[in-house]
Order: structure tokens, then C-alpha cells, then sequence
């Protein structure tokens, strides 16, 4: 059973604009996989940005490893420019412990040691476990702990934000 | 039947010890994590965390450079700390048995073991008695089975051909000695490749080889005819001249890749070594260090995919 959210495009418009403005010609958009590639995608191209996008996958950063083992669908990361001395978004689609971020900054690092780095989330559900914050976000929304925040892309690319029913007791967002 | 050793009660890979019986998803998955690891290794830092505080143990009771050495990198990526045993020179020849061995590692807290040995079966029979938390990787076992190496073989194929169906597969050498060309051949059919073929005179197949699903040729212009993808075997010393072969030069002469014999595959074939080469023997220089040779390529994937085995294994604990 899922119930709809607030209208994700609608989100994803009050993030870009948000951004717009705070953005250099040379600052880099970094993507996590998957939602976070997804909106991602949608903030560079409405953005203009001349700097190739990047993505990471988190895979191997977790800090879950030892309790979970290796996630079955690890997608490479690819970071197509220099970080080094760069102003980076990171960006995610749902924020909510911050280790996912936590991870990403981790991997990031090991690319070279950026400029500024900003966090940018379609929704920022609170409940964080670490002392992160976003500079940008589409919403902050209030969501019972039992449930889980997923980012759906359907065949248009349109983007949809949904709840359903958390599945484990550990899930790191 | 009894259960894959392998495997552990919930059907994940605990053990990597051979790929006969190993499922296509669970070879896919490797592969498919082994593609991100070659994005870590083009980075400036080459490492990431996921095996920090674990011990991993080469064990090689029998001599080897590469593929000690790619699981020594690919363990050091990961952040392991890496112990080297070359057991031929210590415990075993003071009269240690080799569970006593391991016992006496496992009481060092050892988390994984990488064993090359030379008996068959080595591997197997240590992974039944460890601890289960601790997990075993068979670096190469006498004449049965090499399982990095085929998937590391296979990471090749895949990278430059991209899928495997269509594709015509030949193994061409000293089929009846070789454990790498057993695993090959079960990661290939498992993979769903059209065709596997093995070349080699008739002294250097095994009997029954028929039964492992491919095609047996002693010609290397008919075994070659429009495959895709090329697949040298090692010529060890011991059997260039003996009862087997009457000579390296007349093995190279019938059997050894030169130029006229690869033209007989497609134009984009790739051709594929394990290492160590004898030139001149299996082999003709110019075949080695041509354009359609990918046998460099081969060693620097074998890094990424050794590290996908061991972060698949070390995470089921």
C-alpha cells in the first residue's frame, strides 16, 4: 500500500530555484545513486550546467557492511571532473539519517578534497542520526518512523515521491 | 544430493571454491560488482573501507606471482590487512598437517583464506572445517578448478563483447591438465555462450570432455573458424617433450597462435592468455603484444574482480 505525496515536479521546481543563483559556473552536481541520480539529472540539465554530471554509489562506503554485507545492485561511480579545490551539490532524494550523506562525502573525498560541498534533497524528512544539514531542499516533510520515502521514475521520466511501509528494521536514508 | 559446499544455509556464497554449481545470477552478480571496483581502481585513491579490521591469509602452498599478488592488491584495497604464508617453506615441510594449519591461523583470527594448493580438493576440505564466520577462496586446487581466474576471464569477455549468447568461445592447449580451462568452461556454459569450443591434440584432452558441453577439435584452422574469442592455455615445461607431445617446436608448429591461425577467427577477435606466456611456444610474439590481444587487460580486471569475490564473501558473515 503506498500513499501519494505532495507534487514531486512541484518539489523539484522549488530546489532548482532554490539553488539558482547560489550556483558557480564551475561547481559540480554530484548525483547518489539511484534517486539521488534522478534528480540530479533533472537540476543539471534545468540549471545549464557546463560541468559534466557526476554520480556515486554508496555501496562500498556504508557504515552497515559488517551487519548487511554488500548491497545486490552496485553501480559504478563516476566523477567526470576534478573535485579538487571544486564547489560541489551532493545531492539525494530523500534525507533523513544523513549516513547515506555520511558515505557520500567519505567516497567523495577519495576523489581529492573539494572546494565546498552543499547537500541538496528533494525532501528532508528529519529523524537525522549525524550532524548534517542541507543547504538546499524541495520540502521538509513529516513521515511516521514505520514508514519508508521512495522516488519512483516512470516512462516519461516524470519524477513521483511515495510512502509504504518500512520493510526492515534497519534501512539507511 | 548434498548441498553446495559453497553455499551457506540461506544459499549465499560463503566459500568461492569452484564455479561448477554455481548459479548464473551468483556470476553475474560478481561480475556486475567487480565493474564498480574497476571505477576505484581509476581513481587517486584506490581504496575504500569494507574489509578494514579483517585478516585475509594468502596460503600458497604451491609457488605463484600474479594471482598472489592481484589478491594481495585486491585485499589491500579493501582495506584488509594481507598475511603472505608460503607454506611449501614452513609448517608443512616441519611435518604440520594442514587442518593443524589453518587451526593455528584461525586462532590468529583469521577472516578469509586464499589457497592455492596442489592437491584437488585442498580448498574444499578447508572450507568444512572452519569456523563459520570465516571464509575460504581457492586461489587454484591441482586439476580442478581456478574460479577467479574464470571470472576474471569472464569480466574480459564481457567488457569487450558485451554479452554473452551470441558468442563462439575456443580454449586452445592442455585442456587435460588445465584447472583454468575446467572453470572456464562451466563459466561459460553457465553463462549461456553459443558455443564453446576446445583445441588440442588428442594426448591433451580429457576423455570424457564432450560431456562438459563443448565442441572438441584437434584442428586449430577448423577450431578457429570465426570465433570470437580466443583463449590460450599454458604449455607447462614438464610436458613439452615426454610421452604427451614430442617437442615445444612441433606443439608450436600444429598448436601454437600466429598470425595465418588467427585468421582464421573473426577480425575482431580477442585473444586471451592466464599467464605466465611461453612465447614461441603456445603462443607467437606478435600474436601476444598485437592489437587484438587483451591478455594485459586480463591481470588488471583480475584486481577489480578478486575484490568483488572477497566483498561478497566477507559480507555474509
Amino acid at each position: 500500500m503506498t500513499t501519494p505525496f505532495p507534487d514531486t515536479e512541484k518539489l523539484l521546481n522549488t530546489l532548482i530555484e532554490g539553488i539558482r543563483g547560489n550556483i558557480k559556473p564551475d561547481t559540480g552536481i554530484i548525483g547518489i545513486h539511484t534517486g539521488g541520480v534522478w534528480v540530479a539529472e533533472r537540476l543539471h540539465a534545468a540549471l545549464g550546467s557546463k560541468v559534466p554530471m557526476g554520480t556515486i554509489d554508496i555501496a562500498f562506503y556504508r557504515d552497515d557492511y559488517g551487519r548487511r554485507g554488500l548491497h545486490g545492485d552496485v553501480k559504478p561511480s563516476d566523477i567526470p571532473f576534478d573535485v579538487n579545490d571544486r564547489d560541489i551539490i551532493l545531492v539525494d532524494d530523500v534525507l533523513y539519517t544523513g549516513r547515506t550523506i555520511r558515505a557520500a562525502m567519505n567516497e567523495l573525498f577519495d576523489y581529492g578534497r573539494p572546494g565546498c560541498v552543499m547537500l541538496a534533497a528533494l525532501v528532508d524528512r528529519g529523524g537525522r542520526q549525524l550532524p548534517i544539514e542541507p543547504r538546499f531542499v524541495g520540502a521538509q516533510v513529516s513521515v511516521p518512523d514505520e514508514e519508508l520515502v521512495s522516488l519512483r521514475r516512470d516512462d516519461s521520466g516524470a519524477l513521483h515521491l511515495s510512502t509504504e511501509p518500512r520493510p526492515t528494521a534497519h534501512d539507511q536514508s | 544430493m548434498s548441498r553446495n559446499p559453497q553455499l551457506d544455509s540461506s544459499g549465499r556464497l560463503a566459500h568461492l571454491l569452484s564455479i561448477e554449481g554455481l548459479p548464473r545470477e551468483t556470476l553475474v552478480h560478481v561480475l556486475d560488482t567487480a565493474r564498480s571496483f574497476v571505477s576505484v581502481t581509476e581513481r587517486d585513491i584506490k581504496k575504500v573501507p569494507l574489509l578494514r579490521g579483517k585478516s585475509v591469509f594468502n596460503l600458497f602452498f604451491e609457488p605463484s606471482t600474479r594471482t598472489r599478488t592481484t589478491f594481495e592488491i585486491a585485499a589491500k584495497r579493501l582495506s584488509a590487512d594481507v598475511i603472505n604464508l608460503n607454506v611449501g617453506s614452513s609448517s608443512q615441510s616441519k611435518g604440520e598437517t594442514l587442518l593443524d594449519t589453518i587451526a593455528n591461523l584461525s586462532a590468529m583470527h583469521a577472516d578469509m583464506f586464499v589457497v592455492r594448493h596442489s592437491q584437488s580438493g585442498a580448498p574444499n576440505l578447508i572450507a568444512r572445517h572452519v569456523g563459520p564466520n570465516i571464509h575460504v577462496i581457492n586461489a587454484g586446487d591441482g586439476r580442478h578448478a581456478h574460479p577467479t581466474q574464470a571470472l576474471l576471464d569472464m569480466f574480459t569477455i564481457r567488457h569487450y563483447k558485451h554479452d554473452f549468447p551470441g558468442l563462439r568461445v575456443a580454449i586452445v592447449g592442455d585442456i587435460l591438465h588445465s584447472r583454468v580451462a575446467r572453470s572456464q568452461i562451466h563459466a561459460l556454459t553457465t553463462l549461456g555462450v553459443a558455443e564453446v569450443r576446445v583445441i588440442a591434440p588428442a594426448t591433451l584432452l580429457p576423455a570424457a570432455v564432450t560431456r562438459l558441453g563443448v565442441q572438441v577439435f584437434t584442428d586449430m584452422a577448423k577450431g578457429l573458424k570465426d570465433v570470437d574469442v580466443v583463449i590460450m592455455l599454458r604449455l607447462q615445461n614438464e610436458r613439452m617433450s615426454g610421452e604427451l607431445l614430442p617437442s615445444a617446436q612441433e606443439y608450436f608448429k600444429n598448436y601454437g597462435l600466429s598470425p595465418e591461425k588467427l585468421a582464421h577467427a573473426d577480425s575482431q577477435a580477442i585473444v586471451m592468455h592466464p599467464g605466465p606466456m611461453n612465447r614461441g611456444v603456445e603462443i607467437d610474439s606478435s600474436v601476444a603484444d598485437g592489437t587484438q590481444s587483451v591478455i594485459l587487460p586480463q591481470v588488471t580486471f583480475g584486481i577489480a574482480v578478486r575484490m568483488a569475490v572477497m566483498s561478497i564473501l566477507a559480507g555474509q558473515s
